[in-house]
Parts: structure tokens; sequence; C-alpha cells
């Protein structure tokens, strides 16, 4: 599965290396889409690809490091 | 009737265009699709006459709205009043104050009957048969109302905790209302889920491109009911942040038409403490938008991550405008002068408006020479649970003269 998502870093995640970590760790392939560093907060659009459980694995172990995960579909919605 | 103006999609990040479809998200960054027009077809074609000829409802400026031909879905919507607020103007020591009444807008008595009327009948022209929407409450009632009325199938998710007013407001139509064990976010991420299985028409998800634009038309209404001019400075609610960005492009347009000179309107936005990330993220100088958990009466603008807000913050800045935020307390007290003032019932979020406003004329943010106006965008019946124990109770007395005379005296009356 494909999954494309948010990654929001905070002042204390914004310097780690995260996403080295992630395919480090898990099966996946992960494609930055777009991204804004700042000292104090980081914004990168990824999208993650391999096995279903895989990718909900990561999901699940980015959101362990203190990152904020979101779909990108989800960041459109309003109500 | 002039041909559709609508050029593409375009990708606010990028600038890649897509073809007219029911698609939100840049395929290449990941950034929000909008909708772009030839704005040169209209030259000469869109005139202020064209326009007042027109039945007064927000359809008067359909040229500039993306839907092919006539609206097939809320055609009687919009153009709601914009009232002099003479008496607030006195109270807050201003010259020109103005309220966009969106309160009582048809049918459902939020802005949102705007936006709806537009993604519906964009979902009509896309084939959908079911619509769909994750909502804080006003969207609910008006996705199942303006679907009731287009014999459309819809499905509409809340949180469980929502007002009872709003739950009632969106049940009544028949809709088929999904409430969620969590928080609104926990809503959306559902919905970001069912909208990628389901090929149903999300209105603030698959069509919000569309859906957003409806937004514009309350812009356009103030300047037409201004007597063809912008005026100096206009104070949004804050929820995504899209309200914000869409007044300032309907002004934008106005503008590049012809139909208006360019009056320099500054945009100001207006959110609950509890839920402030633009209002912070204006205030600290910076462009990036740190997510928030909600906690605010003020449900309808509880958006901790708000889609827009980085695009609101930028219109704001650049339009030279600011952005305030105010406790719950201030916001039942601004519902309460709102309501004893101007006669205007306005949901929690009117009383962030108002608000706001009064925080930033106080402290010389908003000039008091200059006119102003609030959009005021739901009604305050929706959210009675805000203002319930705010309110002078009824004094109760017997249906005796005698009594009323003893409660008459105790009240100065001659």
């Amino acid at each position: 599965m494909k999954l494309r998502i948010y990654l929001t870093f905070d002042e204390a995640t914004v310097r780690e290396p995260i996403i080295w970590k992630l395919a480090k760790e898990f099966d996946v392939i992960t494609n930055i889409r777009t991204a804004e560093v700042k000292d104090h907060m980081g914004l990168v659009g990824l999208e993650l690809e391999g096995e279903s459980d895989v990718v909900e694995a990561s999901v699940k172990w980015l959101e362990s490091q203190g990152v904020h995960v979101e779909p990108i579909e989800q960041n459109v919605i309003e109500g | 009737m002039s041909e559709s103006i609508v050029r593409a999609l375009k990708c606010r990040e990028c600038g890649q265009e897509y073809p007219i479809e029911p698609t939100h998200v840049c395929e290449f960054c990941f950034g929000p699709l909008e909708v772009v027009y030839d704005y040169e077809k209209l030259e000469g074609k869109f005139t202020r006459e064209l326009i007042e000829s027109r039945p007064q409802t927000m359809w008067r400026y359909k040229e500039l709205l993306p839907i092919d031909g006539e609206p097939t879905v809320g055609a009687q919507n919009g153009f709601t009043p914009l009232v002099r607020a003479k008496n607030l103007e006195k109270i807050l020591g201003v010259k020109e104050l103005y309220i966009k009444n969106d309160s009582v807008c048809y049918p459902t008595l939020s802005f949102k009957d705007r936006v709806v009327s537009v993604a519906l009948s964009k979902a009509v022209e896309f084939g959908f048969k079911t619509v769909a929407c994750a909502s804080t409450g006003n969207l609910a009632g008006s996705v199942a109302a303006n679907a009731a009325a287009a014999g459309l199938e819809s499905y509409v998710f809340i949180p469980h905790d929502l007002e009872q007013g709003k739950v009632l407001g969106a049940g009544i139509f028949g809709t088929k209302i999904i409430g969620i064990k969590g928080k609104y976010d926990d809503v959306n991420r559902l919905c970001s889920e069912v909208a990628g299985k389901y090929g149903w028409a999300f209105v603030n998800v698959n069509v919000r491109p569309f859906y957003a634009e409806g937004s514009k038309s309350l812009g356009y209404e103030v300047m037409e009911q201004l007597g063809w001019k912008a005026p100096k400075h206009v104070v949004v609610p804050m929820a995504s942040g899209s309200l914000c960005t869409k007044v300032d492009k309907s002004i934008k347009e106005f503008i590049k038409l012809g139909l208006i000179e360019d009056n320099g309107t500054a945009v100001y936005g207006a959110q609950a403490t509890g839920c402030s990330p633009i209002s912070k993220s204006v205030k600290d100088g910076t462009d990036m938008i740190h997510p928030v958990h909600a906690d605010t009466i003020a449900k309808s603008l509880a958006i901790g991550n708000p889609a827009d807000g980085f695009y609101a913050n930028r219109v704001i800045k650049e339009s030279g405008g600011w952005a305030e935020d105010i406790s719950d307390d201030e916001v039942v007290a601004a519902m309460k002068l709102l309501a004893e003032a101007e006669g205007i019932f306005a949901e929690t979020a009117g009383g962030v408006t108002l608000g706001c406003a009064k925080k930033m004329i106080e402290s010389g943010k908003l000039p008091r020479d200059e006119s102003i106006v609030l959009c005021i965008t739901g009604n305050g019946l929706k959210t009675q649970e805000a203002v319930a124990d705010h309110i002078t109770k009824p004094r109760v007395i017997e249906a005796s003269l005698k009594e009323f005379d003893v409660l008459a005296e105790a009240d100065g009356v001659k």
C-alpha cells in the first residue's frame, strides 16, 4: 500500500534523523514530497510504500518518536 | 449567462494544474488545489448592472463560482443582511461598523449554506448520488438540509458530544448521522479513510476546492451592500482559515474585474484562545502553524491543525491586518453584547469575532475612524448551551397587577 501523510516535528524532534531511522527500522519506501524545516518546527509531506502491516507499524513508530502524523486528506477537512 | 471561466484546479504550492475533477491534493507535492479562472473572458461582460438585475441570492455572482450553468442545489441561498451596527459603534467607540449577518443564512442559519450549495451543485455535475461531510455541526446541518432538498443521499460524521441543537439540526433532515466517539480530529481521521474507500462526494475532502469557493460570495455581497466598495477592515472567524483567504480572494477578484476600487482592505482573523494556532502564529511573527489540542466552547472553530492556517496567516500579514484570540468567558460576554446591542443572537463563533474585534479596537490594531465589517457566521440558537447559564432568568409573579406594580417600581419604571 501507499500512504500519504504529513509529519509535524516539534522543537524536540526537528533535529533528529527520524525518517532515516524509519527506513532502517522498517521495510518501507520513504518518498519526501515536500518539506519545510525551521529552528523550532518541521513539516514533511511523505509517501510511505510497503506491506500494509509494515506501513501501519511504521506510522505507530513515528508517533512513538514524538512526531505528529496525519493523513494528507485529514489536513484539508473543516467543518 | 456567460460561458464558464473556470480554467483548472491549481496547486497552491507548486502551481501544477489539473483538470476539473473531484480531487483536492496535488499529486506532486501534496499541496492543496484551488480553482483558478480566466478572468479576461469576463471583461466588459460582468458588470454591476448585470449583477443588480439578478435575484438576491449568492448566485448573482455565479460567473465567479465554479459550477457549469445554473446551480442545482441551494439556488435560494445567500444574500444575507449587512447591518449598520449603530449601537455597537457607540459602545466600542468606532465610527463605522457593520455586521455581515450570516446567522440568518438560508436554509440552515450559517454561512456553510454558501459552501455547501456550491459543493453539492458540483457533486451533482460530477454524477455523485451520495454526499457526506465531517462536521463540527453547522456543516452537518447544511449538508443534510441541502442534500434533502436536492434529493441526494447524505451521511454526516460528527463528534458524539456535539451540542444537541446541532445534532437535531442535522438529524431532522433525515440524513444518516454518525456520532464518533472521540474528538473532531478522530472524526477527521475516520472520514479521510471513508472518503478514500467509498465513492462519495465528501464536501470538505474530495470536492473541497469547489466547496471553499462558495465562501467568496460572502465577500461579494459585503462589497455590493456597501455600495460597491470594500471595507477598510474586515474581521473573520478562523477555524481552518479558509474563510479568511476566500474573503480576501473575493475582494481581489472584484478589483481585477473593475467592479470596485482597491481600498487596501486589511483582513483580521479571530479565534478562541483554547484553539488559536493561527492567531498565535501571526502574533509570534512566524508562518508555521503549530497544531494544538482544541479546548474551547467555540466548537465550530475548534480545529487544532488548520488546513489553511498558513494561507490565512499570509493573507493577514500581506493585507496589513492582525489576528487575536479571546477566552471562553470573553466569548460569552461578546455573544451577549451582540445580542443586547444589535438584536443579533450569534453562535459562539460570532462571540469570538466580536470579542476579538473589541480587543483589537482597544489595543489600536483596528483603527476607530475607518469602516469595519464583522463577519457573523452562525446562529446562536444552535449553541444555546454556551449561554444558558449566563442569561437573566424570568422573574415569576402571580397574574396580579399589584405584584407587577411592585416589580415595576423596583425597576424604576415611572
